[in-house]
């Protein structure tokens, strides 16, 4: 007798595993499907296609009535099942009850909606069927619509793509720091990002939801953000993640953890109830994608028959169905132990690739903008083939795999005479070879006459090896330093080029850029920290884990881990009452040294880590400040008691000192900054051998430059001289704004003033008054954000890391 | 092997480290990207130097002290520095960060 099988669920599992199972005996069983959806089986991931109009929804069902006809099977469509007997081996839909001998549970999975206040509007929708692809749809045939799509992983974009596709104004927000984490590291999640925002997507990382709005007839309105941003929208899709829909097995009281549990035969903990798909947990994996389902399928089918066949779990790999974005990622990127990363950026092509190997074996592999040996990759992952013999050429594909040389040195000698070099303006490798011949034999001569390279820059190492292969032994090696062994641009280049492309992100950077490793390294990621916050003081967020420890924990780092703390004292002037609390402070911390310094301020050394937020809190309450003695920005500014006291004393040279450091504290510069004003010419603050110093007149104020007391000593050169305070103050501002702007990463003015020349410095802060106005507003602007005590943020915000992570010391002793 | 959650990714940040008080002294947690950590030793080979105050980069830290770089799988000291750092088994689960507690009991943490 034909035995009786009841599905439940007409998803993309279950549509699969009745194929095998009637291709193998179509009469085995005598089948009763029910699918809570008012239809049968189609192609969920073919939904985001639908959405943007690339396909029909027709085009895209998998089983139609006749096929379910043809088979025999009873549909009941739209009917949810609401319990199963396991005892009497009965399933209750809402229209009656069937019995069975065998049972699949298929019920995929639930979209997680956030339990944000205003989740259960009207227009706040999930992406998982049919009816919400129409709702979206339905979007684009009003004008001047609006969408917030919360979550920036695969279906979010999806959404967001289709609905743009379509005419809304879509945002995008997540709350990673990059778009797919999960599959995309952040150089790809960058290209991605950029990818998104050219098809007119808004997208908002780190950024937090915290509720939807009602516009007052229950429908949402817009989404409130964390930071109070509201993004007004007429529909809201929550895209964040999914769980497994097991509540009919929990209440059935088969075993469940975080899906139905099965074994290796798709097997429940009931023998005569089976279950696949998004709703099982194997081996403690969740599954998201149906390649594995598709396996699950196959397995479920020979069960049922009767057949042995065991389920493994294999490694899967993704892509992202939107036109345009060409992603590819698959493996495993998390933690272990022996891991090695390959690196190639193409950035004019806008091409990254990223393999993780270990030992031997690729087990990881992200790509975007060239994906086509994407499937070749994934084959390595997936068998754990042996990759040693082609690790060096591995990253450019099966294409260079036996044979071809990889020397770009003569992929360069073999290109022909009118292949283009350098895409900016237009100059194909002829030009540069007869330039060459013509005498132009290093890069700055050749980008004189023939412009190759002198845009944007990315060309630089192509002209470079053509230089190479045209003059052979004759060709000297550029001399100028690379920035570190991550990049082969110098400081300069790094600078120019994240100004004149507009780069925006360390991320951005990377890529662009050309760097060789994932995120720079301690050499290089301060600079390029430095030079986007200086370019971009509004747009590019400060990262402290950029900085070295010193600017991190805002004190200096000692020789044995503990910090000196130094509050600032402006112009070198105190209080008793500040005095009184630093004597309190080094009291209640038991600050083992309390120094004078060399410029004019009391410093605590010897204070604990743990101690930093309390003592700073402490100094805070005092009305001190940090004194920013570990920063690459304003440190002092000395000063002498001036006319006040003295009886030589020209003008408040005191009163200007601290003028001077209430405006350029908390500014970062490209190395330390010191300052000081002398009272007359016998210069006791010793302004002539500080990085700007003035020294008081009668007639005014001297301001000289670039003088150094450290490692050399020189003296300062006269930039100009001014009658008023308020000049003073300007050019010393608009001198310290130029050096920001233009100075390498830990050059100190006298070195980079060396560099440029006191006149072409002169040039922009004195003569040019509309460039001098320039620089001060500039300047400003940044001030507008760093002009602020960190110590205050600190402990109001990061207290809490400055203690240890957890304490095991208990734990272990039990 | 006995894991014992130590806290949220979150409360690490993106490259950077916290320490992890034990019973033989203090080691370091790194987070090198969104989903991945590593636990090695706090103290530097050279002259003790805090690893966890470091800067982090690639897979690898750099000593705040004398610019030692390490490789957080394997503890070894890169370039032409001479040295290695413990490391520890440390994995995620989900958000969760656990350590092997054994692995802890076992040696002796510089
Ligand atoms: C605290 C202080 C010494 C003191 O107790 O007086 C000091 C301490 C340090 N100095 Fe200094 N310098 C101190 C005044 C000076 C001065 C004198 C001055 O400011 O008038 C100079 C010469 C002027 C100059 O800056 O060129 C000075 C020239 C240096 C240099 C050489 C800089 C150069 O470009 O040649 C370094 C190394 C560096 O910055 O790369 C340095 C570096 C250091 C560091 C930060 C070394 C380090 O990286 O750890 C020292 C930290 C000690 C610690 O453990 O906290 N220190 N240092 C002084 C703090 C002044 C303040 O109140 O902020
Ligand atoms: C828009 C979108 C795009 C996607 N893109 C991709 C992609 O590119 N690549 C990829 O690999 N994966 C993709 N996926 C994921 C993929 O679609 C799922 O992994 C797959 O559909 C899961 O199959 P399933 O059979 O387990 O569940 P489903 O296909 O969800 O089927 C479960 C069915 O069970 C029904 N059901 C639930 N409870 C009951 C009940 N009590 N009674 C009766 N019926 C019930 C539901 O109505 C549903 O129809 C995408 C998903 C979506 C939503
Ligand atoms: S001179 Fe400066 S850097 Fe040298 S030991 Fe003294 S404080 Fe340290
Ligand atoms: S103590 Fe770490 S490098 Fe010196």
């Amino acid at each position: 007798m034909t035995q009786k099988l009841v599905v439940i669920g007409a998803g993309m599992a279950s549509g699969r595993m009745l194929e095998h199972l009637l291709n193998a005996d179509p009469k085995a069983y005598e089948i009763t499907l029910f699918n809570a959806e008012p239809r049968g089986n189609y192609n969920r991931l073919m939904l985001s296609p639908v959405l943007s109009g690339e396909k029909t929804y027709a085009e895209i069902v998998t089983h139609d009535e006749d096929w379910y006809a043809e088979h025999g099977i009873t549909c009941r469509f739209g009917e949810k099942v609401l319990a199963i007997d396991p005892a009497q081996k009965v399933v209750r839909g809402e229209k009656g009850d069937v019995a069975y001998d065998k049972l699949v549970i298929a019920t995929g999975s639930n979209p997680f909606m956030i339990p944000l206040p205003g989740h259960d509007l009207a227009g706040v929708i999930p992406y998982r069927d049919l009816e919400d692809t129409e709702a979206m749809m339905a979007l684009g045939d009003r004008p001047g619509t609006k969408a917030v799509v919360i979550g920036g992983g695969l279906l979010g974009l999806e959404a967001a793509a289709g609905m743009a596709a379509r005419g809304v104004d879509v945002t995008v927000v997540h709350i990673m720091g990059h778009l797919m984490e999960r599959q995309l590291d952040e150089a790809a999640g960058y290209l991605l990002r950029k990818s998104l925002v050219e098809k007119g997507i808004k997208v908002l990382c780190q950024a937090n939801s915290k509720e939807i709005l009602d516009d007052g007839t229950g429908h949402v309105k817009a989404l409130r953000l964390e930071d109070g941003t509201e993004l007004p929208c007429d529909l809201l899709v929550m895209a964040v993640g999914i769980r497994p829909n097991m509540a009919l097995a929990e209440a059935t009281g088969l075993t469940c953890n975080r899906g139905v549990i099965v074994d290796d035969h798709m097997v429940t903990s009931d023998p005569d109830i089976l279950a696949l798909g998004e709703c099982v947990e194997h081996d403690g994996a969740l599954f998201g994608l149906v390649a594995p389902l598709y396996d699950q399928a196959k397995v479920l089918a020979q069960t049922l028959l009767r057949q042995e066949a065991r389920f493994v779990n294999k490694e899967v790999s993704t892509k992202l169905k939107v036109t345009g974005c060409d992603l590819f990622s698959a493996g495993d990127f998390a933690d272990g132990e022996g891991r090695e990363d390959i690196v190639f950026r193409d950035p004019a092509r806008g091409v990254y690739k990223r393999l993780v190997l270990e030992g031997d074996r690729l087990i990881g592999a992200v790509m975007y903008g060239d994906t086509a040996d994407g499937a070749w990759f994934y084959s390595h992952i997936k068998d754990g083939s042996d990759v040693s013999e082609m690790r060096d050429t591995l990253i450019f594909g099966p294409a260079y795999q036996g044979g071809a040389s990889a020397d770009p040195l003569s992929a360069v000698a073999a290109l022909p005479d009118d292949a283009e070099i350098c895409g900016c303006n237009g100059v194909c490798k002829g030009d540069i070879v007869s330039a060459i011949h013509d005498g132009a034999t290093d890069l700055g001569a050749l980008r004189a006459c023939t412009k190759a390279s002198a845009s944007c820059g990315t060309c630089t190492g192509l002209v470079e090896q053509v230089l190479a292969v045209t003059l052979g032994d004759d060709y000297a090696a550029p001399t100028a330093q690379p920035i570190c062994g991550c990049c082969d641009l110098t400081h300069e280049d790094v600078r120019r080029l994240i100004k004149s492309q507009e780069l925006k992100s360390q991320a951005a950077v990377w890529q662009e850029l050309g760097w060789k490793t994932p995120n720079g390294c301690h050499v290089c990621r301060p600079a390029v920290n430095f030079y986007l916050l200086a370019d971009w003081p509004v747009e590019y967020q400060d990262d402290p884990q950029s900085r070295f420890v010193n600017e991190r924990k805002h004190a200096n780092i000692q020789k044995d881990g503990t910090f000196s703390v130094v509050p600032r004292m402006w112009g070198g002037m105190t209080t008793p009452d500040e005095l009184r609390a630093i004597a309190d402070a080094a009291e209640k911390y038991n600050v083992p040294t309390v120094h004078v310094t060399g410029g004019q301020r009391i410093d605590l050394l010897g204070v604990r880590g743990e101690d930093l937020p309390h003592i700073w809190a402490d100094l805070n309450k005092a009305g001190m400040v940090s004194g920013h003695a570990y920063a690459k920005g304003l440190r002092t500014v000395k000063t002498c008691v001036g006319k006040d006291h003295c009886r030589f004393g020209t003008q408040d040279s005191t009163g200007l000192g601290i003028k001077l450091e209430k405006r350029l504290w908390g500014s970062w510069s490209p190395h330390k900054v010191k300052l000081a004003v002398s009272g007359c010419p016998r210069n006791c603050a010793e302004a002539t051998c500080k990085d700007i110093g003035v020294v008081c007149v009668d007639s005014g104020y001297q301001i000289g430059v670039a003088g150094a007391a450290g490692m050399d000593v020189k003296e300062t050169e006269r930039l100009a001289d001014v009658a008023t305070e308020e000049e003073a103050l300007d050019l010393a501002t608009a001198f310290m704004q130029l050096y920001r702007e233009n100075a390498k990463y830990l050059d100190r003015p006298y070195k980079w003033v060396a560099k440029v020349g006191l006149d072409w410095v002169k040039a922009r802060v004195v003569d040019d008054l509309t460039e001098r106005q320039r620089l001060v507003d500039a300047f400003e602007l940044s001030q507008t954000i760093y002009r602020k005590d960190p110590w205050a943020k600190e402990v109001e915000e990061k207290s809490a890391s400055y203690a240890p992570l957890a304490d095991l010391t208990l734990e272990a002793a039990e | 092997m006995s894991w014992i959650d130590i806290g949220h990714i979150d409360e690490v940040p993106l490259r950077g480290a916290r320490l992890l008080k034990t019973p033989m002294g203090c080691i370091a947690v790194f987070r090198t990207a969104e989903a991945e950590v590593f636990a090695a030793s706090n103290s530097c080979p050279h002259k003790g130097g805090p690893l966890s105050e470091g800067i982090v980069h690639g897979q690898s830290v750099t000593c705040p002290l004398h610019n030692w770089v390490f490789d957080l799988n394997t503890g070894e000291a890169q370039g032409a520095d001479e040295g290695r750092i413990e490391t520890y088994p440390l994995r995620l689960d989900g958000s969760r960060m656990l350590i092997d507690a054994s692995a802890l009991a076992g040696q002796n943490a510089a």
